[in-house]
């Protein structure tokens, strides 16, 4: 497992306890694991970052998503959000790597989301072994399905993944569509505001003349 | 924007300028353009909106989507640079561990200030406002009547360019013909507010806002605001030409690059530098405004950011405009730490901030709408103006003072978080999960109260004792408390909201009868900290006079929100300009006598 990171998100006392868990899980001698845990934090953008550009998921701070973690990531986004009439597959629009940025990001609220997107990953995968014997990743479309069912009945982990997945679905410009944003766009003229049919259906009428 | 270092910097100005945002740039625009030499000092770094300003960039682009962080408060395209409720270096303290006690402290450190990102509300004050002692006994009257400012206000929406309508509503005043720009047409959540609104009585208007719905027209107006000076006439004229129209795409809050709303920076600062009387230094952090053997300001004293040395600059009259806490810090750090302009005791004292208590609803009615363009012009198009002034006379509300109610609709462009609160999603994944989405995406509209907060004795700033910034310069400790008059206004926004969605066949998210203790914003949440330094007709009982000069030290002004003797409902920053401008004629004509 990628251990090198993930003191970044986590108290101290959290780390060791996790450092520990790996270590006896992995067989790794604990103190060179400890000895990860002391690397400098990952910091955030700051007040002054540069605005007016496009940035690359893992330019700010490093992605730390786990190959099992990624795959289980991508594949359960693709579930939620998967290519449909509607719109393209959340790996169409990089979702995975969004959440990816996410859960690595070094702001409290983030870290908060790692704390539960991390353990849910793994359990998801676990549950998986021991039902079909195989990761998340790997079962058939209708397995995946009969996964989700049971997750969607009130799992808290499925649910903040479905919020982070819709963070990141939707903003990418070539979700807008499905969800009805149409703006970012400039234009000329006066601001008529909504179009007739959308006063009629409200029973509205508008009340400003156009400037 | 150009700036000077200090090595270029002249060895005395009519002038020193601290803070260059709404009060500041003012100062420096109207000072300027009457031929007034002038050195701005602005403790934050320069800033190119034309270049800087995130103009369409979408989630996609930004890391997290844009959400907001506590690197960027408001969202990662937030136009504030270097600033926030924390400040790396430049922290402050709570006098109480209570969170209600607590107040929180807005700064942007960098060049126009908090005007970068603000919400370009511009609402004059009324007549009430201005005399709220003497309409109930409570909190002060200000030694100016409307009747005063009322020019200035004209001559600051010429300026600036506000949309609007003139409606005639009590102690909501009308502007002069002419004066406003056509408003924006109403948005879905404004039209359904207007109309279901109307059945509690709530009116709904256009609101005002400093944004430009069409071309400036600068050969007419900039004669009329610079008579008989073809000089000011022709930069004024220019730097309005070089404005365009709002093109309908992009929140205010990032700054615009195409000039179309009010930020110092696009419309105070560059015709002042056209001049050439105005100097302006960055990364100038002002410890002390000093003071001469005879009683007046000399200069001030300031930290080089980039060098951490000392340096002082020379004026013949010195504006602080550094924001309210801030230029309190000034006054109270000055003559090495036992203050200036404080004969009365009363710098710092009675800081307000507005009364903030929010609250969103879901309407069904507006579930799966036609998609259609809601962007508009970047901020909010209709509020309404307080509405209760006769059954307040009357006694028959628990609350003394008014408020206003701001309307934002959803349709906005999602940016990280989920676009729909994920309890409306519950349980749902797949081509169910995108319905639901697209169903109730746009079917939310947040009502936000903005009121009036009566200046009390619990509310203030003083220098902390022990804690210094990391310049060795005493640091702001605050003191808040909010009396039942606020908290019993947060009660009646919250009932009233809840009502509005109900009278439109919708819901509120929340519960509207929970404690205002749990919904009224944060001290100082609002962003609008007004007051520390209140002017007064009594040397005695006031920091300033009517024209922004401390009583103690004429030669010194204070021109941003710290001379507000009251805190009206109405948005603080076109009185904070209309205040300054008239403080600036005020000066001008001392300056002609030979008096400065």
């Amino acid at each position: 497992m990628n251990s090198q990171d993930q003191e970044n998100r986590l108290p101290r006392r959290r780390v060791l306890q996790w450092f520990a868990a790996v270590a006896a899980a992995e067989g790794i001698a604990l103190p060179a694991a400890l000895a990860q845990a002391t690397k400098p934090a990952a910091t955030g953008y700051g007040q002054d970052p540069v605005m007016a550009k496009t940035y690359e998921r893992g330019e700010v701070w490093p992605l730390t998503l786990t190959d099992p973690e990624k795959k289980a990531t991508v594949a359960l986004a693709d579930i939620i959000f998967p290519k449909d009439d509607l719109g393209p597959a959340a790996s169409e629009v990089r979702v995975a790597d969004f959440i990816d940025e996410w859960v690595s990001a070094p702001y409290p609220q983030q870290k908060g989301d790692h704390g539960v997107i991390i353990p849910g990953l793994k359990k998801l995968d676990e549950e998986c072994q021991a039902r079909f014997q195989k990761n998340f990743a790997g079962l058939s479309e209708g397995q995946k399905k009969a996964v989700c069912d049971e997750l969607a009945k009130g799992d808290h982990f499925f649910h903040v993944f479905i919020g982070l997945a819709a963070g990141a679905y939707y903003s990418d410009p070539r979700c807008w569509k499905t969800l009805g944003y149409v703006g970012n766009v400039p234009s000329g003229g006066a601001f008529t505001g909504p179009p007739q049919e959308v006063l009629d259906q409200l029973g509205l009428k508008q009340t400003v003349g156009g400037n | 924007m150009p700036t000077i270092p200090i090595s270029k910097a002249q060895s005395e100005y009519d002038v020193i300028i601290v803070g260059s945002g709404a009060g500041g740039g003012q100062m420096a625009y109207t000072l300027t353009l009457a031929g007034i030499k002038c050195l701005m000092l602005e403790a934050g770094r320069s800033y190119d909106v034309a270049n800087e300003t995130p103009m369409f960039q979408t989630g996609k682009d930004a890391p997290l989507g844009g959400t907001s962080t506590p690197d960027k408060n408001f969202g990662f395209f937030d136009a504030t640079v270097d600033g926030g409720w924390q400040v790396p270096d430049e922290p402050y303290t709570q006098a109480s561990d209570k969170a209600e006690e607590q107040f929180m402290w807005w700064r942007a450190r960098m060049m126009g200030g908090r005007t970068n990102h603000w919400g370009r509300i511009s609402l004059r004050n009324g007549p009430y406002d201005f005399k709220p002692y003497s309409r109930d006994g409570l909190g002060f009257d200000w030694p100016i009547s409307y009747d005063d400012l009322e020019p200035y206000y004209t001559k600051v929406e010429k300026l600036i360019g506000v949309y609007g309508t003139n409606e005639g509503m009590e102690n909501t005043p009308n502007s002069p013909a002419g004066v406003l720009q056509p408003p924006p047409a109403g948005r879905v959540g404004d039209l359904m507010i207007q109309k279901h609104g109307k059945k509690l009585g709530v009116p709904v208007i256009p609101i005002h806002r400093a944004v430009l719905t069409r071309p400036q027209d600068g050969a007419k107006l900039a004669p009329e605001l610079h008579p008989d000076n073809p000089k000011a006439q022709k930069i004024v004229e220019q730097s309005m030409s070089s404005r365009a129209a709002c093109f309908w795409a992009t929140e205010c809050g990032r700054g615009c690059s195409i000039r179309a709303n009010y930020q110092s920076t696009t419309v105070h600062l560059p015709p002042a530098l056209a001049t050439g009387n105005l100097d302006i230094i960055p990364n100038a952090h002002v410890r002390e405004v000093i003071v001469g053997k005879d009683g007046k300001a000399k200069g001030v004293l300031f930290i080089d950011r980039t060098t951490g040395k000392e340096e002082r600059v020379k004026g013949k009259a010195v504006v602080l405009a550094a924001s309210s806490g801030e230029t309190v810090r000034i006054l109270l750090n000055s003559a090495s730490g036992d203050g200036i302009a404080n004969s009365s005791g009363l710098v710092g004292k009675y800081i307000m901030d507005t009364v903030g208590s929010d609250m969103s609803g879901q309407l069904p009615a507006l579930e799966n709408l036609p998609a259609h363009n809601d962007d508009g012009a970047g901020g909010s198009h209709f509020y309404s103006p307080w509405w209760l002034y006769k059954e307040q006379k009357a006694g028959k509300l628990d609350f003394a003072r008014g408020y206003h109610v701001e309307i934002s609709g959803t349709r906005a462009m999602p940016k990280g978080n989920s676009p729909v609160p994920t309890q409306f999603l519950q349980g749902l994944y797949g081509t169910k999960l995108k319905e639901a989405a697209r169903r109730y995406y746009g079917s939310f509209v947040h009502l936000a109260c903005r009121g009036e907060m009566i200046p009390n004795e619990g509310s203030f700033a003083e220098l902390d004792p022990e804690v210094k910034d990391k310049w060795g310069i005493p640091v702001m400790k605050w003191h808040w408390k909010w009396s039942d008059h606020e908290l019993n206004m947060a009660a009646h926004a919250q009932k009233t909201f809840s009502g509005i969605f109900e009278a439109a066949g919708g819901k509120g998210l929340f519960d509207p009868n929970r404690d205002p203790r749990k919904t009224i914003l944060k001290g100082g949440q609002v962003i609008h900290e007004v007051g520390g330094a209140l002017m007064g007709a009594d040397a005695k009982k006031s920091v300033c006079n009517e024209w922004n000069q401390t009583w103690d030290i004429k030669n010194l002004l204070l021109c941003d929100g710290s001379p507000f003797a009251s805190n009206s409902d109405k948005n603080p920053t076109e009185t904070i300009m209309a205040l300054a401008w008239r403080a600036a004629d005020r000066l001008i004509e001392e300056a002609r006598k030979g008096n400065l």
